[in-house]
């Protein structure tokens, strides 16, 4: 039976439809292999009841002759930023510890609605602030991966969707939910070998999702290839009136839509992207990626993206400063944790509380984006900064009136030792490279496994789109997948 | 020109007042949640997972809050701004459970505007003054902390987190307490009629903050204070009154006022120090990311102009012009919104009863609205709000006034009676036997019976105490219980005494 865990959510759906194995065989199965995997730290809380119940019903419905939807009889893991109802829901941090909402995120309905069932709560950087997973207050997740030097050093699975990579890659699960704010869905895709996608800003509802920086915030999916993610993503998206910053849109059939042939298709290749000192695998891996895109039948373009080197620096004053303002409902006065020293004042209250319930890269985000929205400074940081992002904006909408799709590398290196940047925000700031301008833009990307680099550990090409345009995105990629073969997995260690 | 002036050592003193005042709209449910908003429900009994901030919670903006403001703004001439946007005020207190209030700092949805008060009825025309607004935008309420539950700890009641606010600011146009309190008064009056306020001030539906700054006159604006909460147009005035002594005093005796926030007692009628603005909050106002700017069609911006009702200065104006009302009359029954809808309830139905055009029969229904029914409501300590004769049956009485059935004497006791009872004027005539009578004879009867119980004022009047006349009717009138045809009666008393 341990094969099933290698199937993806579209033969498993299948398979489950054509009656070759039951939903709830594969529930179990993935149950088993979640059970088996704590030393990967990959879920705060697993609920393999729940997969079995999902599972359970899926079968009843095959029995009956229903209809088993986009996503029935898959089981799936969901980053734990995501409130499930009845289900701790924690960001990974010590102030939502032991808080279970009364409510379910829209996202996660509409895959349970789809057929899907949760085998648990998937790790994350806390409040999704992180590169590693190593903000997480339940502990890092440890990525399955090993450098091929025969050591055994603790990899990053990359952040912040790192519980969801590590899942997904260790096949604890065939898909799990991600959120994407300035890369967390396709950089822990890349270091981990498996696709991930982040739609266009709007396509999925933020409600029910715990905010980090509301204007960049987006769910996406995770799986091991495009047609798996294309499948999850439109069981996920879709217009919500519950969120105002929802895209009033059909969801389009991407599954359906597949297709890797890109003859007449222009692939965009930006310039800046190329930075001085590039890891020379990254970029090998860049120029091999150009190549397939072209067999794929597609024309390359060199475009211009000229404001990029600013990307970083003003997503790092936009996301902090929004996360200063949506973190301070994390007051110990309704739910969550309350610290009440001795004697303490409302003040006291507050300051004992968010002291002990936000880990050190929470309160940095919050003291920076409270700086920057302060008095005196707003004007030359948070509305430059703004500023800036229009004119990324401006600059990839320049760049798509000569290309349809734009390639270029997810993260700047492959996944790098637990620890060894956890000292150094900056350096760690700056896997975010590649990421953040298509976040600022609310641009759909996602990040494909590319091949492996001279250490063994998976590459990944983030392919960027025009607005809405997910199909280009998921077709460049299928494009990629088709002509990498990507078939490495990480050796069973744990 | 306000001549109000503060006395004071080194000479006389104007005050200058700005009102922000805010507004509760109006409405089912609460600014971005579904929530109800009635008042005096139990505690946090009207709290959506968005009012109480819970984790991943996002606002979506109620239309019906929006329209409010508009129909608002269009009430007072106001620039309509087709764009708004929201943004975040940040600051920590246990009846804010987002850590931030939304609102509209740098683009609101209402620009500038104005009101007209009079503050000389007996000479409106050189009286009226303009009083600049200068913005209005729609925020959140914030919840109520309650410290009389425990012995050591606060409780928070979030039912009215999240309701929707509209803060109307005015430009620092007023310069006395009259004209502050006249503004409150008009303002109020719109809001009602517009019904995007419900204007109970007690309730805390409606509450002003006071701005007071005192100069020797044609100086330049001295330093200003804030007094926070005001709630009664009464107390608004007395804070401008108190403040400007204050502030005078301050600076006579060398002193310098600060820019803070003050808090009035009203048991000490003086107003004291909340915060300086030293200590004041960096609220750290972004655009709310959560939402999307607002943005306003020419279609809905229609409908709320189509929807505005006809506003007290022009409904005043009808009543003097078009129905002929005094100007006492029409300024009384335009001044709350639903003392005008109960008389124009009235006028109709007056009208439809008697077949005769509006016009004809408001100046009658005015009459006896204003001095009958609001003098026996006064009497029975009561309101027109909880009248239990209805505009129908005010109506209908009014009709067997005007068709001689009952006399105008007789349909004073009907109201009596239809106060009492609730019930309706031809019953009450009718179980009564209140018809007026025509019948000579019964007239000449009780005519003489009057003149004969009366022989010394006949003899008076006869000697040319003609005022006495009066005195002969009003007895006949009451020996015959009102159902006398005061015209017969007339005639009759003035034959016998030839």
């Amino acid at each position: 039976m341990t094969s099933l865990t290698d199937l993806g959510v579209a033969a498993i759906r299948d398979g489950v439809a054509a009656g070759t194995f039951t939903a709830v065989e594969v529930a179990e199965a993935f149950n088993a292999n979640v059970a088996a995997a704590s030393a990967l730290n990959a879920f705060i809380v697993t609920t393999p009841e729940l997969a079995l119940g999902a599972a359970k019903a899926t079968d009843t419905r095959r029995a009956k002759g229903e209809a088993l939807g986009l996503m029935g009889g898959v089981p799936i893991g969901m980053k734990d930023l995501f409130a499930t109802k009845g289900v701790q829901t924690t960001a990974a941090s010590h102030m939502l510890e032991g808080f279970v909402p009364e409510y379910e995120s829209t996202v996660s309905q509409k895959l349970w609605d789809a057929g899907a069932g949760m085998l648990g709560k998937l790790n994350l950087d806390q409040f999704a602030m992180g590169s590693s997973n190593e903000t997480s207050y339940f502990g890092n997740v440890i990525s399955p991966w090993r450098r091929g030097d025969g050591g055994n050093a603790a990899l990053a699975p990359g952040g912040s969707s790192g519980g969801s990579s590590t899942a997904v890659s260790a096949r604890l699960a065939p898909a799990a939910t991600g959120t994407d704010t300035g890369g967390s869905i396709r950089q822990p895709a890349a270091f981990t070998g498996i696709s991930g996608i982040k739609p266009t800003y709007g396509r999925c509802s933020r409600w029910g999702i715990v905010a980090f920086a509301s204007s960049l915030d987006q769910a996406g999916s995770m799986a091991r290839d495009v047609r798996d993610c294309a499948i999850m993503l439109e069981a996920m998206a879709g217009f919500d009136p519950k969120d105002a910053t929802s895209l009033d849109l059909a969801v389009p059939q991407w599954e359906a839509g597949l297709s890797g042939d890109l003859t007449g298709k222009k692939v965009g290749v930006p310039t800046e992207y190329r930075m001085d000192g590039m890891d020379p695998d990254v970029a090998a891996s860049w120029d091999q990626g150009i190549a397939w895109l072209r067999d794929a039948g597609a024309e390359i373009v060199e475009i211009s993206l000229p404001h990029t080197k600013y990307a970083l620096p003003a997503y790092y004053i936009i996301a902090p400063a929004e996360a200063s303002s949506n973190l301070a409902r994390y007051d110990g006065v309704r739910y969550g944790l309350r610290e009440l020293p001795d004697g303490a004042g409302l003040q006291d209250m507050y300051a004992a509380t968010r002291a002990a319930g936000f880990g050190a890269e929470v309160k940095r985000r919050i003291m920076i984006g409270t700086y920057v929205l302060s008095a005196g400074f707003y004007d030359a940081y948070y509305t430059q900064a703004q500023k800036v992002r229009t004119l990324i904006s401006r600059d990839f909408a320049q760049a798509f009136a000569l290309c349809d799709v734009i390639l270029a590398p997810t993260a700047p290196t492959a996944a790098f030792g637990l620890g060894e940047k956890s000292d150094d925000p900056l350096a760690m700031y700056l896997n975010d490279v590649f990421a953040v301008p298509a976040s600022l833009a609310g641009l759909p990307a996602m990040s494909v496994p590319a091949g492996l680099n001279r250490e063994g550990l998976p590459l990944g090409l983030q392919i960027i789109g025009r607005p809405f345009d997910e199909q280009g995105v998921l077709n460049a990629g299928l494009a990629i997948e088709q002509r990498a073969g990507f078939a490495a997995r990480p050796e069973k260690w744990w | 020109m306000s001549d109000y002036r503060v006395h004071g050592a080194t000479g006389e003193w104007e005050v200058v007042i700005g009102l922000e005042v805010h507004a509760q709209v109006t409405s089912q449910s609460k600014l971005f949640s579904g929530a109800a908003t009635a008042f005096g429900a139990e505690p946090n009994s009207q709290v959506s997972l968005v009012d109480a901030a819970m984790p991943g919670m996002l606002p979506v903006p109620n239309r019906e809050c929006i329209r409010q403001a508009v129909r608002t703004g269009m009430a007072l001439n106001a620039q309509i701004n087709p764009w708004s946007r929201f943004d975040r005020k940040n600051y920590f207190y246990a009846d804010l459970p987002q850590g931030y209030q939304i609102s509209q700092l740098y683009f609101p949805i209402v620009g500038e505007g104005e009101i007209d008060v009079v503050l000389d009825e007996k000479s409106p025309e050189t009286s009226t003054k303009t009083i600049g607004i200068e913005r209005i935008h729609v925020e959140q309420d914030a919840g109520k902390l309650m410290h009389d539950q425990h012995p050591t700890m606060s409780y928070v009641d979030l039912n009215r987190s999240g309701v929707a606010l509209m803060e109307i600011v005015s430009r620092p146009d007023m310069r006395s307490p009259a004209e502050a309190g006249a503004y409150l008064t008009k303002l109020r009056q719109i809001l009602r009629y517009v019904g995007s306020c419900d204007g109970n001030m007690d309730q805390g539906s409606m509450r002003a903050d006071v701005n007071v700054s005192v100069r020797k006159p044609g100086d330049e604006f001295g330093t200003r204070t804030e007094t926070k909460n005001v709630n009664s147009v009464r107390f608004v005035m007395a804070v401008v009154e108190a403040e400007a002594r204050r502030q005078v005093d301050v600076i006579e005796d060398g002193g310098r006022i600060v820019q803070e926030t003050r808090l009035y007692d009203p048991d000490r009628n003086e107003t004291r120090s909340m915060r300086s603005k030293e200590d004041a909050h960096d609220y750290r106002y972004f655009p709310d990311p959560d939402l999307l700017p607002l943005e306003l069609d020419q279609a809905f911006l229609d409908e709320c102009e189509a929807s505005l009702p006809e506003l007290p200065d022009a409904k005043r104006a009808r009543y003097e012009g078009a129905l002929g009302l005094s100007a006492y009359n029409a300024r009384v029954l335009t001044s709350d919104v639903e003392t005008a809808r109960w008389f124009e309830r009235l006028v109709t139905a007056t009208a439809a009863n008697a077949g005769k055009g509006e016009a004809e029969v408001a100046k009658q229904a005015s009459n006896w609205l204003t001095s009958e029914l609001f003098g026996a409501l006064n009497k029975l300590g009561t309101d027109l709000a909880s009248s239990p004769v209805t505009p129908d049956n005010g109506a209908e009485l009014l009709g067997l006034v005007a068709s001689g059935t009952i006399s105008g004497s007789a349909a004073k006791l009907v109201l009596e009676k239809m106060l009492a009872s609730g019930d309706r004027a031809a019953a009450i005539v009718e179980r009564e036997g209140l018809t007026q009578t025509s019948d000579t004879g019964a007239i000449e009867a009780a005519v003489d019976a009057v003149l004969a119980a009366n022989a010394d004022k006949v003899q008076q009047y006869k000697d040319g105490k003609e005022a006495l006349f009066g005195f002969f009717v009003g007895q006949t009138m009451k020996a015959m219980q009102g159902k006398g045809n005061p015209g017969l009666v007339n005639e009759v008393i003035k034959a016998k005494l030839g």
